[in-house]
């Protein structure tokens, strides 16, 4: 049986994080692929309304405000940041219903779909625009719901949703390596995201392993994070070598 | 029938045409309830809300009737509490039933709107069970219910004051035993009161993330925590003197002395002023600190259609000159002037409500986001019209058949 871990490893060194090398990352879009397949993300037959699409992770096109010939783009994927500042992320902060909370174990900022009154205080709270309201009933063609994970449990409508870091994939993992007798706190795994990239820029670990690459690379001189000014602590890194990148993950950098 | 339910020895107008008024308001209220079974079976799809706009004109609109229904609990808090000490405030009891009649309907329909408000309505009660002592939104969920609870406590005395009923032996001695204990009651809503307000405050003033909205504060409690409080007890009562107003033109009838309204001006004016004062420094310190201190500045918040004008409008034309009204002795005098300035300073509070939720949101926090904007729909506007008409018929209802103005037999004779 999957757990969340939380009673079980009170003191673990476990905080799984995500680093994005911008420098990398071509915009190509498997990742909201491969996270909307994974998390059966639900959509509309008309998605052009961009404010009430459901995205974990949005793809954001940044521009260097040049002119030709200088002119610079850059993608920047975001997922939800799992917020790791002290005082709590400023979602599971404002939660009247400790719908979302942030487990300690494994630096997961978790959501209970069946438990969340969609009041959305915490969209409001969220300055990345992490999270997506559910404003209809989830509908898939007939076919593709045949298709839909069965790890994952769709939402309903009137509620909040965001992504998890695929954190079935790790409760799987921890299974795994229960059945075949391995310590289930050591276990490693790779969200849909990741493994979909073709250009290897996503890598995810555990931040707190000094050797693991996640963290090597979150040390790297090109790391910047979205919005650090904020105190948000978020646990995905950005790599870019470029200036104007970095301008734009804070305001006034 | 009507006749003899309506107070002894009053006036109201003929029985055709209070139903015609009432069956008016019914019918707005009609549109609203329609409005509000669409948003509950179809979903909040219907609004104008969006994954930007999480909060919209349901709270906006919630967080201003509660303010303005604080004249309820800041009156009582006077009338109750501080009389001893000040006997002059005794005044207040002229006015007083009528504060509460409006604090009634004010919380009462903020509850309702709110159940729109939710995406899963049906769980609501999460807030009580599943209740995460952190949030500003479970304090306010608690601190709302107690209070309306009060209020239905002490609206209960006056209804039985109805000529019918207090005729029968056991309402009149239960009512009469409610009166006494009411300064009990009044003071256990002002402490609800104080404290929900100020955790509607604390709602936007709590969120980190959001520069225009966080403040820093006293201990747990983030600067809109008291503001809000202040404010409220800044217009709540102009707000009961205004509808007090409405219906003396409405009845063409006086129903409170006007002593009455220059006391409430005074009271209003060195409250607006002093909250203007707290206002303006907590601004000065949000937009020369706080907001620095995450890379923003003044002008990236105010930006077309929520420009700097909502600052002026707020604090200066609805803040600034009914403060100076209300304390001009001169000036308050005039009635026009005067219940202009009650006017201005319940717009100016609705104004402070929508920025800090509407306008706090529409700004994006990371650079390369957009700015949004957000129109509510008809689905929006229509409960809280019917919220604002639900009230008119309590009130009327009330006025018709509750003795609410002790004057108004005196004044009108
Ligand atoms: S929308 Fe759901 S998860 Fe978000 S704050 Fe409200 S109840 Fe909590």
């Amino acid at each position: 049986m999957s757990g969340n871990g939380h009673s079980e490893h009170p003191e673990s060194a476990v905080r799984f994080g995500m680093v994005i090398d911008l420098d990398k990352c071509t915009g190509c879009g498997a990742c909201t692929v491969a996270c909307q397949q994974e998390n059966n993300i639900a959509f509309r037959p008309d998605e052009s309304n961009k404010l009430r699409t459901i995205s974990w992770m949005t793809l954001y096109r940044l521009e260097n405000g040049q002119d030709y010939p200088d002119h610079r783009v850059a993608y920047l994927p975001r997922p939800c940041m799992h917020c790791d500042s002290g005082h709590d992320a400023p979602c599971t902060f404002v939660c009247p219903v400790n719908a979302t909370k942030r487990d300690e174990t494994t630096g997961f900022v978790n959501h209970i779909p069946v438990r969340c009154i969609g009041c959305r205080y915490c969209m409001v709270a969220c300055p990345y625009h992490a999270r997506s309201f559910n404003w209809w009933d989830p509908k898939w063609p007939e076919t593709m719901e045949a298709m839909l994970n069965p790890e994952v449990s769709p939402r309903m409508r009137g509620v909040v949703e965001k992504c998890t870091f695929c954190h079935h994939r790790y409760y799987r993992a921890r299974d795994a390596a229960r059945a075949a007798g391995e310590d289930p706190d050591t276990v490693l795994y790779t969200p849909a995201c990741a493994e979909a990239c073709p250009t290897g820029a996503i890598v995810f670990g555990n931040l707190k392993d000094p050797h693991s690459e996640v963290a090597e690379l979150s040390k790297d001189s090109r790391a910047f994070r979205l919005l650090a000014k904020l105190h948000t602590e978020p646990k995905v890194i950005y790599l870019s070598r470029h200036a104007w990148v970095h301008k734009q993950s804070d305001n006034g950098l | 029938m009507d006749k003899a339910l309506i107070p002894d020895g009053l006036k109201r107008c003929p029985f055709p045409i209070f139903a015609l008024w009432l069956l008016a308001l019914l019918a707005v209220i009609g549109w609203g309830v329609y409005a509000g079974l669409t948003v509950l079976l179809k979903g909040l799809n219907v609004t104008g809300l969006n994954n930007y706009f999480g909060f919209g004109l349901y709270i906006t609109v919630d967080l201003a009737i509660i303010a303005l229904g604080a004249g309820a609990f800041f009156s009582g808090f006077m009338y109750y509490g501080i009389s001893r000490f000040f006997p002059q405030l005794k005044e207040l009891g002229k006015i007083i039933n009528l504060a509460v009649i409006i604090g009634f309907c004010c919380y009462t329909g903020a509850l309702l709107v709110l159940l729109l408000e939710i995406g899963q309505p049906l769980r609501g009660w999460f807030g009580y069970w599943h209740a995460n002592v952190h949030s500003m939104l479970t304090e306010v969920i608690f601190c709302i219910t107690c209070y309306a609870i009060v209020l239905v406590i002490e609206f209960t005395p006056i209804i039985l004051e109805n000529r019918k009923l207090d005729q029968v032996k056991p309402l009149h001695v239960f009512g009469h035993s409610l009166h006494e204990l009411m300064a009990l009651f009044a003071l256990t809503g002002t402490f609800l009161s104080f404290f929900h307000q100020g955790s509607l405050g604390g709602v936007p003033g709590v969120m980190f993330g959001r520069p225009f909205a966080y403040r820093t504060g006293f201990f747990i409690w983030p600067w809109t925590f008291f503001l809000f409080t202040l404010s409220a007890m800044a217009s709540g009562p102009a707000f009961t003197a205004l509808v007090c107003r409405l219906i003396e033109k409405a009845t063409r009838k006086r129903l409170v002395d006007h002593n009455v309204y220059l006391m409430i001006a005074k009271i209003q004016g060195g409250l607006l002023l002093a909250y203007l004062i707290f206002k303006g420094m907590d601004t000065l310190y949000w937009a020369l600190d706080t907001a620095p201190s995450f890379g923003q500045k003044l002008t990236d918040f105010y930006r077309a259609p929520y420009g700097m004008w909502l600052l002026f409008a707020e604090l200066g034309i609805c803040g600034v000159i009914p403060a100076v009204i209300l304390l001009t002795p001169k000036a308050r005098e005039n009635n026009h002037l005067l219940f202009l300035a009650f006017f201005l300073d319940c717009v100016g509070i609705g104004i402070n409500r929508f920025v800090m939720t509407v306008q706090a949101i529409a700004i994006p926090v990371m650079p390369f986001d957009e700015w949004a904007v957000y129109v509510p729909t008809w689905a929006e506007w229509a409960p809280c019209v019917a919220m604002l008409c639900y009230g008119a018929v309590i009130v009327s209802l009330s006025y018709r058949y509750l003795p609410v103005f002790p004057q108004e037999k005196e004044l009108n004779r």
